[in-house]
């Protein structure tokens, strides 16, 4: 679903990225590390089609990213669940109504998809929190809004940056429940970090691989860390 | 824009509004300044029908009728106009003389003297309508015969005094044309001012809506719909009021003159309408223009 082949990027200067082949296998739990500033970010905004590759191919569903046109990717972004590293809400609108724009945005606002969207809000733990405005919002609860809102359109694929960023270790641990959840749901998950012991927390839970982004290339990092 | 896009922009998914944060000053500014350029367009138009109805009223009575004045003392009156009236029989291109009567002629001078007055009291001269046929006839020819035989006579074309007013009226008309166009044009450079700076203003909301898988066409048609109904709502306010204003202005009287021949007539009051309309779609082609130009430059 999502294939990577000889990657190039630069923001303008030097490559920030290079040689990256990449090809996630349906099912699996990733994680992304690296220090900050490496590209782990840039690297998944490669992943669904924010950003174009320097050189080298971007293959998304079977699509190349190149060729897509702006509503083809609009399309894409309907199946991939991405949880931004700002997390990006419409702060005029509440909680809920920004964990159901996917849906209105593509038209399918419909009575079951409202059901979903019940369920959904207490299995992150937010139905209290459903009319509250965004900006009212705990740096857990933005987290847990933000993947209420990418995995509302059933996606195949989760990618989430950094979400457990801002907030403590409990939460981070419930963060990373609930997508260890998703991912036994059938989802592949890739999940960037610079939080190493997250990912150890994870390989109790679930058979994670590591990827590891170091001198503009990215290595399938050995299972102990 | 076919009639399904009018019908969903107008019935659609009202609630696909919402993703944008309402916008409560500039709205008001845009919905103000497409009710005043409405309500000076109905001006523009009232100005312009009218001084077209003038230059043909004008210009219809220019081509078909004169007059010969016959200024002479009492005694010679009938004779020279009995004279006059034998020329005018034998003159080519008119298709009808006849002298005024008494009672005509006080009708014509009674918004000057009153009713009361006996006209044979005065030395008032005594008019000859004359009507031509549409070939016209040659005004300098009858001139030198009616200055050789009638000596009082003096002939009245009308040429030379409404020449200049019918193409007054005609200039009139262009200049309330051209104005309305101005009118029209500046609705479209305002509202994509108002567009562009709303659009430029929300520039971190469409940036959401693109990363959850928004279409261009979904966020432009929020902020089409936003333009398009103020621009439309505004107007017609302003064009209700200007139309009102106009309904309130004195009738056209009989001889109507310029100033009180101003307001619409007939299925002319229809015309107004169509103000709101042609606003709603200026501003749904601004909107749009602007919309696409900027969403294409987003990620
Ligand atoms: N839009 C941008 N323009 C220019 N440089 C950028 C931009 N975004 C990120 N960078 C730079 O690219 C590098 C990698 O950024 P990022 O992918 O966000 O790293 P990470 O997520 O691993 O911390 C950083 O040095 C950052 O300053
Ligand atoms: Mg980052």
């Amino acid at each position: 679903m999502i294939e990577l082949e000889n990657v190039a990027y630069s923001y303008g200067g030097g490559a920030l990225l290079s040689e990256i082949s990449l090809q996630l296998a349906p099912g699996s739990f990733y994680f992304l590390t690296g220090p900050s500033g490496a590209g782990k970010t840039t690297l998944l905004k490669l992943c669904y089609g924010a950003l174009q590759p320097t050189s080298g191919a971007v293959t998304l569903f079977g699509d190349d990213v190149s060729r897509l046109q702006r509503d083809g990717i609009a399309a894409l972004r309907r199946r991939m669940g991405v949880v931004h590293q700002d997390c990006s809400f419409l702060d005029h609108l509440t909680v809920t109504e920004n964990i159901a724009l996917p849906l209105r945005v593509s038209g399918r606002q419909t009575k079951a998809a409202q059901e979903d969207l019940t369920e959904l809000m207490a299995w992150v733990g937010l139905t209290h929190r459903a009319e509250a405005m965004p900006p009212e919002l705990s740096g857990g609860e933005r987290q847990r809004a933000a993947l209420a809102r990418a995995v509302i359109m059933s996606p195949d694929v989760v990618l989430a940056d950094e979400p457990t960023g801002n907030v403590d270790w409990e939460m981070s641990q419930r963060l990373l429940r609930l997508l260890v959840e998703l991912n036994k749901m059938g989802k592949t998950v890739l999940i960037a970090t610079h939080d190493l012991s997250l990912i150890r927390a994870a390989k109790s839970q679930v058979q994670a691989r590591v990827l590891r982004i170091a001198n503009r290339q990215v290595q399938l990092a050995g299972a102990d860390l | 824009m076919r009639l399904v896009d009018v019908k969903r922009l107008v019935f659609g998914d009202r609630q696909a509004d919402k993703v944008v944060p309402p916008s409560g000053f500039t709205a008001q500014l845009t919905v103000f300044a497409a009710g005043a350029m409405a309500f000076l367009a109905v001006f523009a138009l009232a100005l312009s029908l009218a001084s077209g109805r003038l230059a043909a009223r004008w210009g219809d009575e220019l081509a078909q009728s004169s007059t010969i004045r016959i200024v002479a003392p009492m005694d010679q009156r009938a004779a020279q106009t009995e004279a006059a009236l034998g020329i005018l029989e034998t003159t080519a291109g008119v298709a009808f003389a006849r002298a005024l009567g008494e009672d005509e002629q006080q009708a014509l001078l009674a918004p000057w003297f009153g009713t009361e007055l006996d006209l044979r009291a005065l030395p008032v001269p005594q008019l000859i309508e004359i009507i031509e046929e549409d070939s016209g006839f040659d005004a300098a020819g009858l001139r030198l015969r009616l200055a050789a035989e009638v000596p009082g006579a003096i002939l009245d074309d009308h040429s030379q005094w409404r020449a200049p007013l019918v193409d007054a009226a005609n200039r009139l008309r262009l200049l309330g044309w051209i104005s309305a166009g101005l009118l029209g044009a500046s609705v479209a450079a305002m509202v994509t001012l108002a567009a562009h700076a709303a659009l430029a203003a929300n520039a971190q909301v469409i940036a959401v809506l693109r990363l959850v898988g928004a279409t261009d066409r979904y966020i432009a048609q929020a902020f089409i719909r936003r333009f398009t109904l103020r621009a439309f709502g505004g107007a017609m306010v302003g064009a209700v009021v200007a139309m009102a204003m106009v309904a309130l202005l004195p009738d056209a009287s009989e001889r109507a003159g310029f100033l009180t021949g101003l307001s619409f007539q007939g299925w002319h009051w229809f015309l107004p309408f169509l103000i709101p309309l042609l606003s709603a779609v200026v501003a749904f082609l601004a909107t749009s223009a602007a919309a696409n130009r900027t969403l294409k430059r987003l990620a």
